[in-house]
C-alpha cells in the first residue's frame, strides 16, 4: 500500500514538473516577454469588454487600466528583448528576426504603443465615447508590431 | 525485333505525349464569355477589398493610401521556392495596364496569363475561378481607377522541375475544382461562402496541403503549417476557435480576439480589409464559419 502511494506521489510529482515545465518552458527572456504581453492582454480586456458593453463603465477602473497599460508601454523592456531569441532560436518564441535587423522599424512600433497608451490614459476616466475613441490608436499599435514582428503560433 | 521495340516505344512516347499536351493545355474563357457585362469602378472596390489584392500586391511596408499602389515585390516563401508578387498597377509596361479585360479574367479566374501560360497557384484563382463574371468585371473597372507604377516585376526564385510552367497544367487537372466545398442552405450562409471559399481564399492558408501543394479539402480550415516553414496558421473551425458569431465580426473590424490578443503577421492585412466590408458581409463570414465542421 505505501509503496503505491509512493509510487503514486512520484508519477504525480513527474507529471507536474512536466506539465509545469510545459508552461514555462524554455528561454526566461521569451516568458518575461510573454509575461508582459499577458499585462497587456488583461489591462486591454477591461478597457475593450468596457467599450463593447460586457462590462459596465467604470471611469476609476478605466483609468487604472488604461495608465497600466501606458505604464507598461513606457518600461525599457531591452533586458528580455534580447537577440537571438527569436521564433525557433528560443522554445516558445514567436518574436521574428527582424526585430533585430530592422531595429529602427521595431522602435518605431514600440513608440507607437507608448504613444498610443498615454493618449488614452490621458481620456480613459472621461467617459465612455471617450474611451472608446481613444482606444484606436493604442489597438492599431498592437496590429502593427504584430504584423511585422510576430510570427505565427508554435 | 529491336526496330519493333523502339517502334512501340516512339509510338507510346507520342500517346504520352499527347496526353500531357491534352491535359496540361491552358484553359481560357471563350472570346464571347464577357459580352455585355461592364464593370462598376464602385462595387469592383468591395470585390477588390474582400478578395484582398493589396494584401499581396502592394510593396510589404505600404500602409494606408500606398496599399493602393500595385508594385508587387511581396516575397511568399514555401516549399517549392519563394514566390514574389508581380506588379499588377495600371502601368501599360511593368502592369497589367496593356491587358484587356477578357485577359485580365482570364489571369483571375483560369491562372492562365495573357501570353498563354499557367500562373502558379500562389495566386489563389484556384479560390477566386469561383467569382462571378459580373464581380471580376466590377473588379476590372476599379483597377484601372488606381495609381500606376513603373516597378519592374521580379522573377520568381523556383527551381527545376516547379519552374516548368506547363506542368502547372497536370497540377490544375489534379486539383483545381470550382465547386463550393460546403452546402449552403440559407442566403446567408451562400454570401458566407462566396465571401469565404471564393473572394477571400481563406483556405489558401488555413487549409493544410498535400505533398503535391493540393488542398487537402477533408481537413478543411484544419489549420496548417506556416509556408514559412515556421508555425502554424490556426484552424477556424469552431471546435479550434471557440467562438461565437459577435466574436469573429469583433475580430474581422478590430483584429482583437475575445482574450484580447490581436492578429499578427499576414492576417493583420486581412483584417484591414475584412474592417472595410459591410456588417451583414462580417456576419455571413461568421456564419459560414460556425458551420464548418469540426
Amino acid at each position: 500500500m505505501r509503496r503505491k502511494i509512493i509510487a503514486i506521489t512520484s508519477i504525480s510529482l513527474v507529471t507536474a514538473t512536466i506539465a509545469f515545465a510545459g508552461g514555462h518552458s524554455g528561454d526566461p527572456a521569451v516568458n518575461a516577454r510573454n509575461a508582459h504581453m499577458g499585462l497587456y492582454s488583461f489591462n486591454i480586456g477591461l478597457l475593450g469588454d468596457m467599450a463593447k458593453g460586457t462590462i459596465d463603465y467604470d471611469a476609476s477602473l478605466a483609468s487604472v487600466a488604461a495608465n497600466n497599460l501606458a505604464a507598461l508601454a513606457a518600461l525599457d523592456q531591452s533586458s528580455y528583448w534580447t537577440e537571438g531569441t527569436e521564433q525557433g532560436a528560443a522554445p516558445g518564441s514567436r518574436a521574428k528576426a527582424e526585430i533585430w535587423s530592422d531595429a529602427a522599424g521595431w522602435a518605431e512600433k514600440m513608440q507607437m504603443m507608448e504613444d498610443g497608451s498615454a493618449a488614452l490614459a490621458a481620456v480613459a476616466g472621461d467617459g465612455l465615447d471617450a474611451l472608446r475613441g481613444g482606444m484606436g490608436d493604442a489597438g492599431a499599435a498592437c496590429g502593427a508590431c504584430h504584423k511585422a514582428y510576430r510570427g505565427p503560433r508554435n | 525485333m529491336w526496330g519493333k521495340v523502339f517502334r512501340w516505344c516512339v509510338f507510346l512516347g507520342l500517346i504520352a505525349l499527347g496526353v500531357f499536351w491534352f491535359v496540361t493545355r491552358p484553359s481560357t474563357l471563350p472570346e464571347t464569355a464577357l459580352a455585355g457585362l461592364n464593370g462598376t469602378a464602385t462595387q469592383g472596390e468591395i470585390i477588390f477589398t474582400a478578395a484582398g489584392c493589396a494584401s499581396c500586391h502592394s510593396p510589404a511596408d505600404a500602409t494606408g493610401a500606398d496599399k493602393l499602389v500595385l508594385a508587387g515585390g511581396q516575397r511568399f516563401p514555401s516549399e517549392f521556392g519563394t514566390f514574389i508578387a508581380p506588379n499588377i498597377s495600371p502601368d501599360a509596361q511593368h502592369g497589367i495596364g496593356g491587358w484587356t479585360q477578357l485577359q485580365f479574367t482570364n489571369a483571375v479566374i483560369k491562372g492562365v496569363s495573357p501570353n498563354g501560360q499557367h500562373y502558379f497557384p500562389a495566386f489563389p484563382y484556384t479560390s477566386y475561378n469561383k467569382m462571378s463574371l459580373q464581380d471580376a468585371a466590377d473588379l476590372w473597372a476599379y483597377m484601372q481607377t488606381l495609381p500606376a507604377n513603373a516597378t519592374p516585376s521580379q522573377p520568381h526564385e523556383v527551381a527545376f522541375p516547379f519552374n516548368i510552367r506547363r506542368n502547372l497544367g497536370g497540377w490544375k487537372f489534379l486539383f483545381l475544382n470550382d465547386e463550393w466545398i460546403l452546402d449552403a442552405s440559407t442566403p446567408q450562409l451562400e454570401r458566407g461562402r462566396y465571401l469565404v471559399e471564393a473572394l477571400g481564399h481563406c483556405a489558401e492558408c488555413h487549409t493544410p496541403r498535400n505533398t503535391l501543394g493540393g488542398l487537402d479539402t477533408t481537413r478543411w480550415m484544419q489549420g496548417a503549417p506556416d509556408p514559412s516553414g515556421k508555425g502554424r496558421v490556426p484552424g477556424i473551425t469552431p471546435a479550434n476557435l471557440g467562438w461565437v458569431e459577435a466574436d469573429i465580426t469583433e475580430y474581422l473590424t478590430s483584429g482583437f480576439t475575445p482574450e484580447f490578443d490581436t492578429a499578427g503577421g499576414h492576417m493583420v492585412n486581412v483584417i484591414e480589409n475584412t474592417a472595410l466590408l459591410r456588417d451583414q458581409d462580417r456576419e455571413a463570414i461568421a456564419a459560414y464559419l460556425l458551420n464548418l465542421p469540426n
